[in-house]
């Protein structure tokens, strides 16, 4: 039973929801909605697990290692601050928790996203050599795609821009979409093993 | 040891740290020298503007700003644009935000260019804010945007909104148009558009780019802004430069940076193969 009852239930579910998909009847609406609040409330569920799990494991890695001490200190006191701030329902221009996001939180994602333009010059410089055929048109490919944004007198620009076009638009677009379909059939096929009951990995394995 | 390497050998073994430092000195350099790049309209862009200002005043679009501020730099001069044409055109705009991290900066932008034009909240524009799970939110707004949303981002009940007494749905706007930087930007096309047919046209960062041709394509998409670029040439063709004209300067000199490295880099390696190979 304790197997039977949760594959029957993702069974019914599963089955429900991809039927509710093709019919568009107010009947079929109304499920719709109540079935996500139930999806919105299990989140909900998980957010203090989350906090817990968060404070918990830093706390350990904090008592275990004095060097982690700063960073889990900076962890939960952003946390607390960032949680304290947000509770207060003021959310004006200079609320404490709008220049804590304006101030450090924009700063913070936006420096870690433009680390990125440093790797990228490192690892072109590495990996962009022409060590067989396959390397070499991966290299012509993205130098002529990066030339894009350069601006080259005409007609070379006119050239160049068409070339991009066409790149992006065949060779780029057969792949993509190759990609995109076999990764669809790969996940109706996971789904379906999940709803019949032959994938179990969700319920912590098959024993 | 280093000495008595050959040239080829020292061009291949430059250390990652002088790269760093080449990255840091170029993109100073439109900073200290400004210059302007001119920006070529590419289709896909031109797609989105025109399908803006075909609008009449009064039309409805739907403005979904689903980036957080790690992708703020490419996206946001995109929504800036879009929102002063909507503004200009007078048309209504329904803005939802479904990055968890977007709705104070989203709320800081809207109110900042609305304040410009002189538009007003809930009479030119409604913003409603953040729900979780972005595929049942989306759903669920193409059945009525009241199910995720009964009141909007500042608490205010949408029935009470008077711009949305006769929007209910993705039938009552004339597009999506989502600026993300992540997985949202699939979830417009496979429920948005797909379920409930809402023509929805995307702006995505520069990497992101070459994932949404096959929608263009297929028509599931009728309009692309990708990355800096994207927002550069749609700023052009509002005749009204912003973050991402000025930001372009920033790219060409980065992304030569990294010509010129692939350059050097392969010049030291076939003169290394050849070196090696004659030495045989």
């Amino acid at each position: 039973m304790k197997k039977q009852i949760p594959i029957l239930i993702v069974f019914v579910t599963g089955l429900i929801m991809v039927l509710q998909f093709f019919v568009p009847h107010a009947a079929s609406e109304f499920l719709f909605t109540y079935a996500n609040d139930f999806v919105i409330v299990i989140g909900i569920l998980a957010l203090p697990l989350g906090i817990f799990s968060l404070m918990r494991g830093t706390v350990i890695k904090a008592r275990k290692d004095p060097r982690e001490r700063f960073y889990a200190i900076v962890t939960i006191v952003g946390f607390l601050v960032m949680a304290i701030a947000n509770f207060r329902r003021d959310s004006g221009p200079d609320s404490l928790a709008q220049n804590l996001f304006s101030y450090v939180m924009i700063p913070c994602q936006a420096t870690i996203f433009s680390m990125l333009a440093f790797y990228i010059a490192s690892a072109a410089y590495r990996a962009f050599r022409v060590r067989t055929w396959l390397a070499t048109v991966l290299l012509v490919t993205a130098f002529i795609v990066m030339l894009r944004i350069v601006p080259l007198p005409e007609p070379f620009s006119s050239w160049n821009s068409s070339l991009v076009q066409w790149i992006l638009a065949v060779p780029n677009m057969a792949s993509k979409r190759a990609i995109i379909i076999g990764v669809g059939l790969g996940a109706i096929s996971y789904s379906m093993k999940i709803i019949l009951g032959i994938e179990r990995g969700y319920m912590g394995g098959d024993k | 040891m280093r000495d008595g390497m050959a040239w080829y050998d020292r061009l291949l073994n430059i250390d990652r740290r002088w790269i760093y430092v080449l990255m840091a000195l170029v993109v100073i350099v439109p900073a200290v020298r400004p210059f302007t790049v001119p920006v070529g309209i590419s289709g896909e862009v031109r797609a989105v503007h025109e399908a803006i200002e075909a609008q009449p005043a009064g039309g409805v679009i739907h403005l979904a700003i689903d980036y957080d501020p790690s992708t703020l730099a490419e996206l946001q001069p995109m929504a800036e644009a879009i929102l002063h044409q909507c503004f200009d055109k007078d048309l209504r705009l329904v803005i939802t935000a479904l990055s968890q991290f977007g709705p104070a900066m989203v709320d800081e932008l809207v109110t900042r260019v609305a304040t410009e034009h002189g538009k007003q909240r809930d009479v030119h524009y409604a913003f409603l804010g953040y729900k979780p799970y972005p595929a049942i939110t989306i759903l669920a707004m193409g059945s009525d945007y009241r199910v995720p949303f009964p009141t909007d981002y500042y608490g205010t009940a949408v029935d009470a909104i008077p711009m949305m007494q006769d929007i209910h749905n993705f039938s009552d706007v004339a597009c999506v148009v989502s600026l993300a930087g992540g997985n949202v930007a699939d979830m417009w096309i496979q429920y948005g558009n797909a379920k409930y047919g809402v023509p929805v046209a995307l702006g995505v960062t520069g990497v992101m780019a070459s994932d949404y041709y096959p929608y263009l394509q297929s028509g599931q998409i009728f309009g692309l802004l990708p990355g800096v670029k994207g927002a550069a040439e749609y700023e052009s063709l509002r005749e009204r430069p912003g973050q991402a004209s000025r930001g372009m300067p920033y790219q060409v000199t980065s992304h030569l940076l990294i010509i010129i490295a692939m350059i050097v880099a392969n010049v030291g390696y076939i003169a290394q193969r050849r070196a090696h190979a004659g030495g045989r």
